[in-house]
C-alpha cells in the first residue's frame, strides 16, 4: 500500500505536468540513446579499424634505404644506401628493444604454376619471424616458414588465399608441388583470410612467400628491398627508430641526423592517429550526449520544482502528520530517479533496437556496433547522477519548508 | 503532571520591518483528559498558540513542556517525531490528501511511524469504525461530504494514539448539523480519556466545553477551569 501510494503520487505529480514530463522524458531518452549509440558505434568502428589495420601487422616498422641527404666525412650527398641480408640481425644485436627483425625481398612478377594453372604475381621472401610480424597466419593443417626452412634453403612456399584459389580452386594445397619461375616448391601453408587496409607492396592475399635464403639462391640479389622490425613494446617505437638510424649511420657512414638515408613506416603511428581520432570523436559525441542529458536533467529539475510549488500544501500536511524532512526529500528524489530511470530504460531499448537494425544492414565499413557492459554501466551511472542531482535540489527546498507556512496556503 | 505546561511564553513574527507579537507572556497548564476550548477574536493568536502546542512551530522565548519534555528547542526531526507520536491535528479545511482514499489518508501517520502493513490495516479499520465511516474506506475526499471529510481527518489524527488532540476550528467549514456531529465525536473521545484542545468561534460549542482559554491580542485575558 505504501509503495502503491508512492506510485499514485508519482503518477499524480507527473500527470499534473504532462507537457513538461513528455518533453523531459524525451530529453532523457534522446540523451541516453545518443550516448549509448555513439559509444557503441565508435567501439565497433574502432574494433573493425584495428582489425583491418593490423592486417598488415601490429606495431611494426618497415625500413627502406634511400639516398643520403647530407654530405658526410667528405662524401657528397645523394649517395645510395642499400641494406644487406645481415642488417636485420645486426640491428637486433645492437638494439635490444627490437623483438623481431626480418629482411624482405620481393620479386614483382614471378610465374607460379600448379599443374596446368598459371598465376603470375609477387613472390616475397623473409625469415621465420616475417610471418608473425606481418600477420600471415596459416590455416589449420598448414604452417608458416620456419627457421629450419631458412637454414637449409628449403624450397617451401606459403601462399596467400587468393593465389591459392587461382591455382588450386577448392583443392587442398598443403603438400602439393608448385613451381615458381620453374623451380619446384612444396606448399606448406595457406594464409587465413584477413582484412588489410594498408600495404607497402600490394595485398598479402595475392602473394607467395618463401624463405629468403631460397630466394637469394634463385634470384641474383645483393640488396634487400626493405626490412621489417618490431619493438617489444609499441611505445618504444620512436626510440627504436632513432637507434636504428644511429646504428645504420655508423655502419653505412652517413650523418645520424640525415633523415633521407633511411625511410621508415611506423604502423604504430597509424594506430595512434586512429586512437586519437576515435578518442576525439568519443569526447565530442559524448559531450553532445552529456549535454542533452543535462538538458533533460534540468527539465526534470524544473518539473520537480513545479511539483514542489504545487504540492507545498500537501508537504505541509505531511509534515504536520509527522513526516520527517528526509521522508519528503527521498520521496521527491525517488520520483526523479524513477523518471530518469524510465527515460533511461526506454533510451537503452531504443538504442538496442537501432543497433540491431543497423547490424542487420551489414554495412561493413562502419564495423558492427555493440552495447558493451562498460557502455551500459557508464550510461547508467551518468543517468543516476543526473537523476539524483536534478531531484535533490528541488527536494531539499521542499524538505526545508516551514510546515506552518506550507499549511497556510 | 500536566500534559501541557507553558510559562512566560512569547511568539514574535519578524516580517521585515514590522514585528508582530502574536503571543505574549502565556502561561498554560493542561491536564490529562482535559477538554479545553481556546476562544478569542480573529487575529488574537489562537492558531499561533495551537501550532506551538502541536510542535509545528517553536516559541520565540519561554518554556514549553509536553509530557514533561522540554520541546521548545528541539530540532526539526525530533519535532516531526513528537508530532507523529504525541499530537493529532484536525484542521478547519480538513487538509486531506486529495488523490488518496480515506483509507490511505488515515494510514499516512502510521507510514511515517514505520508501522507494518498489517498493523496499519487493523488500525485503519478500527478508526473508520470509530468515526462511523467503515463503508467509505475506498472513497476519495471529493466523494465525501464536509462532515465525512472531517471525520476522516479525526480518524487520521487518532492514528498513532496521540497524547493530545488539537483541533483548529474543526466546525468552521461545516453546517450546524455536521458541526454538531463532529463535536459529538470529540465529546465521546473525551469520555474515553482523550485530552483535547479545540479552537472555536462558536459560542454554543465553547459554552459546553468544561474549560476555556480566552485570548485577546496575544494575551490570555480569561482562563476558566
Ligand atoms: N507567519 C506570520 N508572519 C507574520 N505574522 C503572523 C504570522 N502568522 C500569524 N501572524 C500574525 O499573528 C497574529 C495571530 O495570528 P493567528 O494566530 O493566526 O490568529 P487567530 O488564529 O487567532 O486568528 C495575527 O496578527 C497574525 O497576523
Ligand atoms: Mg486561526
Amino acid at each position: 500500500m505504501k509503495f502503491f501510494l508512492f506510485l499514485k503520487q508519482f503518477y499524480r505529480d507527473l500527470s499534473s505536468q504532462k507537457l513538461r514530463t513528455a518533453l523531459t522524458t524525451f530529453g532523457i531518452i534522446w540523451g541516453t540513446a545518443s550516448i549509448i549509440l555513439l559509444l557503441a558505434f565508435t567501439t565497433g568502428l574502432k574494433k573493425d579499424q584495428k582489425r583491418r589495420q593490423h592486417g598488415m601487422g601490429e606495431a611494426i616498422i618497415i625500413l627502406w634505404s634511400g639516398r643520403t641527404g647530407m654530405p658526410y666525412e667528405g662524401m657528397p650527398k645523394g649517395r645510395r644506401i642499400r641494406f644487406v641480408e645481415e642488417d636485420p640481425e645486426y640491428l637486433k644485436m645492437m638494439i635490444p628493444e627490437i623483438a623481431m627483425a626480418s629482411p624482405e625481398y620481393t620479386n614483382w612478377s614471378s610465374t607460379i604454376k600448379y599443374r596446368d594453372k598459371i598465376y603470375i604475381n609477387q613472390v616475397t621472401a623473409g625469415n621465420a619471424e616475417f610471418g608473425e610480424m606481418r600477420n600471415l597466419i596459416p590455416k589449420p593443417g598448414g604452417r608458416y616458414i620456419n627457421p629450419n626452412d631458412i637454414a637449409n634453403k628449403k624450397r617451401v612456399a606459403f601462399i596467400g588465399y587468393e593465389a591459392k584459389k587461382e591455382l588450386f580452386g577448392d583443392e587442398d594445397p598443403i603438400g602439393k608441388i608448385i613451381t615458381i619461375d620453374f623451380v619446384p616448391f612444396t606448399v606448406v601453408g595457406e594464409m587465413i583470410e584477413k582484412d588489410q587496409n594498408s600495404s607497402y607492396s600490394g595485398s598479402d592475399r595475392r602473394k607467395t612467400f618463401i624463405p629468403y635464403t631460397t630466394f637469394t639462391s634463385m634470384y641474383n640479389r645483393s640488396y634487400l628491398n626493405n626490412m621489417v622490425v618490431k619493438p617489444h613494446e609499441s611505445r618504444q617505437s620512436d626510440y627504436v627508430k632513432r637507434r636504428i638510424n644511429e646504428v645504420m649511420a655508423r655502419k653505412y657512414r652517413f650523418d645520424p641526423k640525415d633523415e633521407e638515408a633511411i625511410w621508415e613506416w611506423d604502423t604504430t603511428r597509424g594506430d595512434q592517429f586512429f586512437d586519437n581520432f576515435i578518442f576525439g570523436m568519443n569526447i565530442f559525441l559524448g559531450m553532445v550526449g552529456f549535454f542533452t542529458l543535462m538538458v533533460g536533467g534540468i527539465g526534470v529539475s524544473n518539473i520537480m520544482n513545479a511539483v514542489v510549488e504545487e504540492r507545498t500544501k500537501e508537504i505541509g500536511i505531511k509534515m504536520a502528520l509527522g513526516a520527517k524532512a528526509s521522508f519528503i526529500l527521498w520521496q521527491l528524489v525517488s520520483e526523479t530517479l524513477l523518471m530518469t530511470f524510465i527515460g533511461g530504460v526506454i533510451g537503452l531499448i531504443l538504442s538496442g533496437v537501432i543497433i540491431r537494425g543497423y547490424n542487420m544492414l551489414n554495412i561493413e565499413e562502419m564495423g558492427s556496433p555493440v552495447i558493451s557492459p562498460e557502455i551500459a554501466i557508464l550510461a547508467s551511472i551518468l543517468l543516476g547522477i543526473i537523476g539524483f542531482l536534478s531531484g535533490y535540489f528541488p527536494a531539499r527546498r521542499a524538505a526545508k519548508l516551514n510546515p506552518v507556512e506550507a499549511l497556510r496556503l | 503532571m500536566s500534559i501541557i505546561s507553558m510559562s512566560n511564553l512569547y511568539k514574535t513574527y519578524n516580517t521585515g520591518k514590522v514585528k508582530v507579537e502574536a503571543l505574549k507572556s502565556i502561561d498554560i497548564e493542561i491536564e490529562q483528559n482535559q477538554f479545553v476550548a481556546i476562544v478569542g477574536p480573529s487575529g488574537s493568536g489562537k492558531s499561533t498558540l495551537m501550532n506551538i502546542i502541536g510542535c509545528l512551530d517553536t516559541p520565540t522565548s519561554g518554556n514549553y513542556l509536553l509530557d514533561g519534555e522540554k520541546v521548545g528547542r528541539f530540532k526539526p526531526n525530533r519535532l516531526a517525531e513528537i508530532r507523529n507520536w504525541k499530537i493529532g491535528f484536525v484542521f478547519q479545511n480538513f487538509n486531506l490528501l486529495p488523490y488518496a482514499t480515506a483509507y490511505e489518508n488515515i494510514e499516512l501517520p502510521m507510514i511515517f511511524n514505520g508501522l507494518s502493513y498489517k498493523k496499519r490495516k487493523k488500525r485503519v479499520m478500527e478508526l473508520l469504525e470509530r468515526v462511523g465511516l467503515a463503508d467509505r474506506a475506498a472513497h476519495k475526499p471529493t466523494e465525501l461530504s464536509g462532515g465525512e471529510m472531517q471525520r476522516i481527518a479525526i480518524a487520521r489524527a487518532l492514528a498513532n494514539n496521540p497524547s493530545i488532540l488539537l483541533a483548529d476550528e474543526p466546525t468552521g467549514n461545516l453546517d450546524s448539523v455536521a458541526g454538531g456531529s463532529i463535536i459529538e465525536i470529540f465529546r465521546e473521545l473525551h469520555r474515553d480519556g482523550a485530552t483535547i484542545v479545540i479552537i472555536t468561534h462558536d459560542r454554543a460549542i465553547a459554552d459546553n466545553v468544561p474549560s476555556t482559554i480566552k485570548l485577546k491580542d496575544g494575551v490570555i485575558v480569561d482562563s476558566l477551569n
